[in-house]
């Protein structure tokens, strides 16, 4: 019988026959923590009992979330973190690197590769046919030190794309549009396959922040199989060597197949509290919106900012409208400066924060007033996430979120552009 | 056989509900953190649980975020199983690894403060304040093995390796 992507990688990585339903045990190519979950696992590491990690090279501590950290706690946090680098040889991403994702793709991830993270959005790699979830810290504390974990396979919901997208919409709407079809549960514990002639001519760039949401329908992994596009973009990272081709059987066997028509998407917004709570932009034209949040592991890489600038430029904000930028990694700023959209971005008003998570998650810059209403390019809108429970976050592209800043209210791009 | 009070919550109930990203400078306080266990989905349910109680939730509980001081907080807060017709599956994987039971059931027939007798064994609910009898779907077998040990850190400590 065929094999489906991820009973491919499960099977060849736990080397035994990796059947959807059944449990493997496989090696671990990549396992990282951040600063949110890594002191949890560091003490889950110690209470094991454990001295060595198995693969020093390729575990990771990031300081994405709380960076530069915001109070004393999380300073002792970070140390915490830095001590346990010292001390077993894992690998230390600084305070300003980047969101743990992004540094991931950009210096990682491999086809084929068994890649996991105590971050729920370690699903991104997946754009590059890895097997990549997420897991909490004391998981990741022994996949770390044991080099390996153990899954139960999914089933595998095979997501079919075909078609041109419309002027103005983008992947991001393809995946809030696939999440508001099928519920923020529509696919627990399922694998996610993309595939169709879109996903051949995307971007990885695209694919990642597809990749990136598949945990928002509850999936376990969102995969796409390796091409010309996945090589290309390891050899601009210098990682050209790592690419192997991986594709799914022909007769490989799926539990359900999606069809979608990307000509029929539009530009797509996930309202409050849950990112299945989705309209469209055109929709929605009364929000007015105190706040845009541009960045984070979704939608923080060079391509999202190049969108933006083309939007903003010669153009300010509203006068009502923050405008938070932050690109996902030291890279992303740096070929960003490079290309002048962050100047382009600065005349329109915006302020630009260090790479991180910045105000994705609530614990540092850009938190909320009461009541106030924030655009994100973020994958999460949950009552809460960005520190303040009386406040409203709409997720959307960044050629939504850019439009929507000229205007001050949420704005179909297509409006401005 | 645990006994205790059900206290109940809606669906999409996410890790930012159970333990609040403001509180993102407490994970290393963890008492300090569990006193503000789903103050978001219910700003009272710290005051009012009490040893033994049960969380019973509609579907898709634990939405969201790996971080599993969501689990930890419940537990710390004396809960002794979360029920819920569904569970994202990050938090279920990281409430076994913590060793705090999660009953996938049919959670419509309970109500806000019935007094509940669970047989983790038998699989059987009481629900004594309405008298009906409900049953959960068994745990993965897997899974039961590290729940068995009280988590994955007892269970690796006793095993030295997933023995699944
Ligand atoms: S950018 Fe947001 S979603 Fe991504 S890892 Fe950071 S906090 Fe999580």
């Amino acid at each position: 019988m065929g094999k489906t992507l991820v009973e491919k990688i499960l099977s060849n990585k736990s080397g035994t026959d990796a059947v959807a339903g059944g449990i493997a045990i496989a090696k671990v190519d990549v396992a990282f923590v951040q600063d949110g979950t890594g002191p949890l696992a560091v003490r889950q590491f110690d209470e094991a009992g454990f001295a060595k990690v198995a693969n020093p090279d390729k575990s990771i501590l990031f300081l994405d979330h709380a960076a530069p950290s915001p109070n004393q706690q999380l300073s002792n946090d970070h140390m915490l973190l830095r001590q346990f680098s010292k001390n077993t040889g894992v690998q230390l991403s600084e305070v300003g690197e980047g969101v743990c994702h992004q540094i991931v793709a950009e210096s990682y991830a491999s086809p084929g590769d068994v890649v996991v993270g105590a971050d729920s959005h370690t699903v991104t790699a997946g754009a590059f046919s890895a097997v990549a979830t997420g897991m909490g810290s004391t998981d990741i504390a022994v996949a770390m030190a044991l080099g390996k974990t153990w899954f139960r396979v999914p089933e595998t919901y095979k997501i079919v794309v075909n078609g041109k997208f419309q002027k103005g919409v983008y992947p991001k709407d393809l995946i809030l549009h696939l999440i508001g079809m099928i519920g923020a549960d529509g696919a627990t514990y399922k694998a996610l396959e993309f595939a169709g002639d879109t996903i051949d001519a995307m971007s990885m760039v695209g694919r990642l922040t597809i990749a990136n949401m598949a945990v928002e329908a509850g999936a376990k992994v969102g995969l796409f199989a390796s091409d010309e596009t996945t090589r290309d973009y390891l050899i601009k990272q210098g990682r050209g060597d790592s690419y192997v081709a991986i594709a799914p059987d022909a007769d490989a066997v799926y539990e359900r197949v999606i069809e979608i028509d990307a000509g029929t998407i539009e530009p797509t917004v996930s309202k409050p509290h849950t990112v299945d709570n989705t309209a469209l932009a055109k929709e929605l034209g009364d929000v007015k919106i105190q706040q845009v949040f541009m960045g984070t592991c979704t939608n923080g890489r060079l391509n999202d900012f190049a969108v933006a600038a083309g939007i903003l430029k010669g153009k300010k904000r509203h006068a009502d409208t923050r405008l938070l930028i932050a690109p996902a990694s030291r890279k992303v700023l740096s070929d960003a400066i490079a290309a002048g959209y962050i100047q382009t971005l600065l005349d329109a008003g915006a302020t630009i924060m260090p790479p991180g998570c910045a105000a994705c998650v609530g614990v540092h810059q850009g938190i909320l007033g009461d009541g106030e209403v924030c655009l994100s390019t973020a994958n999460r809108n949950f009552k809460g996430r960005m520190g303040n429970p009386d406040s409203y976050i709409y997720l959307a592209s960044p050629a939504t979120a850019a439009a929507s800043a000229i205007t001050g209210r949420i704005t179909d791009p297509r409006e401005v552009v | 056989m645990l006994k205790g009070q059900a206290h109940k919550f809606g669906s999409d109930i996410s890790t930012d509900l159970i333990a609040p990203g403001r509180y993102f400078h407490l994970r290393s306080n963890l008492p300090e953190l569990a006193k503000h266990v789903l103050e978001d989905a219910d700003p009272e349910f710290a005051s009012i649980v009490k040893s033994g109680d049960f969380v019973v939730a509609d579907s898709n509980f634990g939405l969201g975020s790996s971080r599993e001081h969501a689990p930890i907080i419940i537990k710390m807060a004396g809960v002794a199983a979360v029920l819920a017709k569904s569970f994202a599956r990050i938090f279920f994987r990281n409430a076994i690894n913590v060793g705090l039971p999660v009953l996938i059931c049919d959670t419509d027939q309970i109500g806000q403060g019935d007094e509940l007798e669970v047989d983790l064994a038998a699989g059987i609910i009481k629900d004594k304040t309405n008298g009906i009898e409900l049953t959960f779907s068994k745990i993965p077998e897997a899974m039961l093995k590290i729940l068995d040990e009280g988590g994955l850190v007892p269970y690796i400590k006793k095993h030295g390796d997933f023995k699944l």
